[in-house]
């Protein structure tokens, strides 16, 4: 049988990359390096920032931990976080846009304060971590405290499959730890206090005990 | 069994302060280095013919004379971007030995002449890397770190920077790009690293398990270290082994032992009942091995492994076993580089994108097996045909998919046509040496004139 054109599925998001229609306003300047004068920025992310500044010989080395500074701050890189960093940096809101959106762990759109990353790469998902992850979906339901993403490898197939809670790696997960994430994140426990990887001991006294 | 000089002490309680870490012997290679000339601490890097952990395989001492002699700004910057898939040694070293790297650093600059050092690590490593902030606090207060460091006239810094998740910083000219703050783009090379890195200054740049065996090379002496191993491939190797094994985790092995021992008597071998598919023996970007005799008995080192055509890389083993697709095994390699390309060079953002989509038309059964010939074509396209080895990254494995498992692919394909009612896919008539861009020939019994329906 002939195919139909009309048919076969194009990219997963339109044929067209998002935003192409969204036009630029033309008639505004590209945004110059904030003023300080009538930029406020509070004082603890400033002494934050240039603590990271003075390590570099270039200021410019500070742009990504200046980002997570103001992203935890803020809970994401949105303008007003993008324009304290730049502010401080003496840098343009653009280049540190630039920058944010080219790393996985700055958000440019916003996100829920708890961010639980649960890998799907190889070694995951041969232990099942694609129903860890659509479980964790589902536990997380439309709380707006929860960011689930699903994430590359995270360094950790050892406890595959395994996430990142808040920075805590744990695993190995069964269905029901998805759960009691969320639980345990809700009530500002520690998460999963058996599974996490730095309880574990190397890889041949864990097996032998 | 086999001798460990990193992994045998590794949870001994407090390792990771500097008061446990000064009671097994800690520093002391470090006032041993100091007293020696720099160029004999290179010397014993060289005679130990130790090679890098991170994935190349470049010899260590080589890369360090490199580097050249003068007073220039010189910088040691230490890969701790630990992104590839399968890969976790790096993450349990520093978290549990964090002076070892902290003094293999400095000794590494003492011998090139470097007075500022970094490590790069990945941001995900939060508590690694709050363990290496403490850890560096202590060392500098000990006066390990700083000006004049053991009243020599040495003076060396040590910054723990964070990344924030991108596989292609763990390449060394995207990571110096990263390092300088901006998008983690490849550099051209040449100049490289060594002659024209960080900050336009001459720059080394290491794994975390390669500085880590810096102190052990000194404390036992560079011939004495060749003498692990085999003769190309010296010393001891952590190993991950993860995927479908009973005892997944960090081994640590001699270089030149049997694959077979590390993933059955190790890692404990496949679940009962199963046998090994296939398995990537260095990381997801090593071409796959099928799991037969004939591969299994290979000796893990780098030429062995380069030899049966494949690559050590990173050290990391990731075994598939037969309950697995390996069209699932490619969808996902192939995702993971199309998410993770930088975009800077057309082959790898525009040849992962495709492979993936090709991949996808697989998995839905609108492939035909000649699609399999182009998306072979497009991973040869892509080899050596950019700035970095990302896409060939991608490439080598997908390709050698397509290789040893053209028939599974080809049964995929059939049985999902089946299933979405699109009948058997049309015979091939250009296939293997004949695809290409030749005028394809009608299949028997079909009209080409005939208007299409």
């Amino acid at each position: 049988m002939a195919i139909d054109p009309t048919q076969v599925k194009r990219f997963a998001h339109g044929s067209r990359v998002p935003g192409w229609d969204e036009a630029a306003d033309l008639t505004k300047d590209p945004a110059v390096v904030p003023d300080p004068a009538t930029t406020p920025v509070p004082e603890h992310i400033r002494a934050a920032i240039e603590a990271q500044m003075v390590k570099y010989p270039d200021v410019r080395s500070a742009a990504i931990p200046a980002l997570h500074i103001v992203q935890r701050e803020h809970g994401w890189c949105s303008p007003t976080a993008i324009e304290q960093a730049a502010c401080v940096l003496r840098l343009t809101p653009a280049y540190l846009t630039a920058v944010a959106t080219f790393y996985d762990m700055f958000s440019t759109t916003p996100k829920g304060r708890h961010d639980v990353f649960v890998c799907t790469n190889i070694s995951c998902s041969l232990r099942g971590a694609d129903e860890i992850y659509d479980r964790m979906l589902t536990a997380a339901g439309d709380d707006p405290g929860f960011h689930v993403k699903a994430f590359e490898c995270l360094g950790a197939c050892d406890i595959a499959p395994m996430a990142s809670v808040d920075g805590e790696y744990v695993g190995p997960l069964d269905l029901a730890d998805c759960d009691r994430i969320v639980d345990d994140v809700k009530a500002g426990r520690e998460v999963l206090p058996d599974k996490q990887l730095k309880r574990r001991p190397k890889a041949e006294t864990y097996w032998n005990r | 069994m086999s001798q460990q000089l990193l992994y045998e002490n590794i949870d001994d309680p407090g390792l990771a302060t500097l008061d446990g870490y000064s009671k097994a012997g800690g520093y002391e290679m470090l006032r041993r280095a100091l007293s020696m000339d720099a160029a004999d601490v290179l010397q014993e890097m060289l005679d130990s013919g130790v090679r890098g952990r991170g994935g190349a395989g470049f010899a260590m001492g080589k890369k360090m004379s490199f580097i050249p002699r003068g007073s220039m700004d010189k910088y040691l910057v230490c890969n701790a971007d630990e992104s590839e898939p399968g890969t976790f040694k790096d993450r349990e070293l520093m978290q549990k030995n964090p002076h070892l790297l902290i003094e293999g650093i400095i000794i590494g600059a003492y011998a090139i002449g470097a007075n500022r050092s970094f490590i790069f690590i990945r941001g995900e490593y939060q508590h690694q890397a709050d363990v290496l902030d403490a850890a560096v606090a202590e060392a500098r207060a000990a006066g390990y770190l700083g000006e004049d460091i053991l009243g020599s006239d040495h003076t060396i810094d040590l910054v723990v920077h964070r990344g924030a998740g991108a596989y292609i910083c763990g390449e060394e000219t995207a990571l110096l790009d990263s390092l300088e703050g901006k998008r983690g783009n490849p550099r051209l090379k040449p100049p490289f690293p060594a002659v024209q890195g960080l900050y336009r200054g001459p720059t080394l740049i290491n794994n975390v398990e390669t500085l880590m065996n810096v102190p052990l090379i000194l404390r036992m002496g560079g011939a004495k270290f060749a003498e692990i191993g085999t003769q190309t491939s010296t010393g001891t190797k952590v190993v991950s082994v993860s995927g479908n094994v009973r005892r997944p985790g960090n081994y640590e092995i001699v270089l030149g032992v049997p694959s077979r021992e590390i993933i059955y008597d190790l890692a404990g071998g496949p679940e009962e009942g199963r046998s090994i598919k296939c398995w990537f023996p260095g990381g997801s970007s090593a071409p796959v091995l099928p799991g037969t005799d004939e591969y299994l008995d290979v000796p893990y080192d780098f030429d062995s492994m380069a030899k049966a055509g494949s690559m050590l890389g990173s050290g990391a083993i990731i075994v598939v076993d037969d309950s697995n697709s390996i069209v699932d095994v490619a969808y996902k390699t192939a995702y993971f580089y199309r998410h993770e390309s930088c975009g800077k060079c057309t082959p790898c953002r525009e040849g992962t994108n495709w492979t993936v989509k090709m991949l996808e038309r697989v998995k839905s059964g609108e492939a035909t097996p000649m699609d399999l010939d182009i998306m072979a074509s497009v991973q040869e396209q892509i080899i050596g045909n950019c700035l970095c080895v990302l896409g060939d990254a991608m490439a080598m494995p997908i390709g050698s998919m397509i290789n040893h498992f053209r028939d599974e692919f080809e049964a995929h394909i059939e049985a999902a046509r089946e299933r979405n009612g699109l009948g058997a896919a049309i015979p091939q008539v250009n296939r293997g040496r004949n695809a290409g861009p030749y005028p394809m020939a009608a299949p028997a019994g079909v009209d080409p004139t005939a208007a299409v329906v």
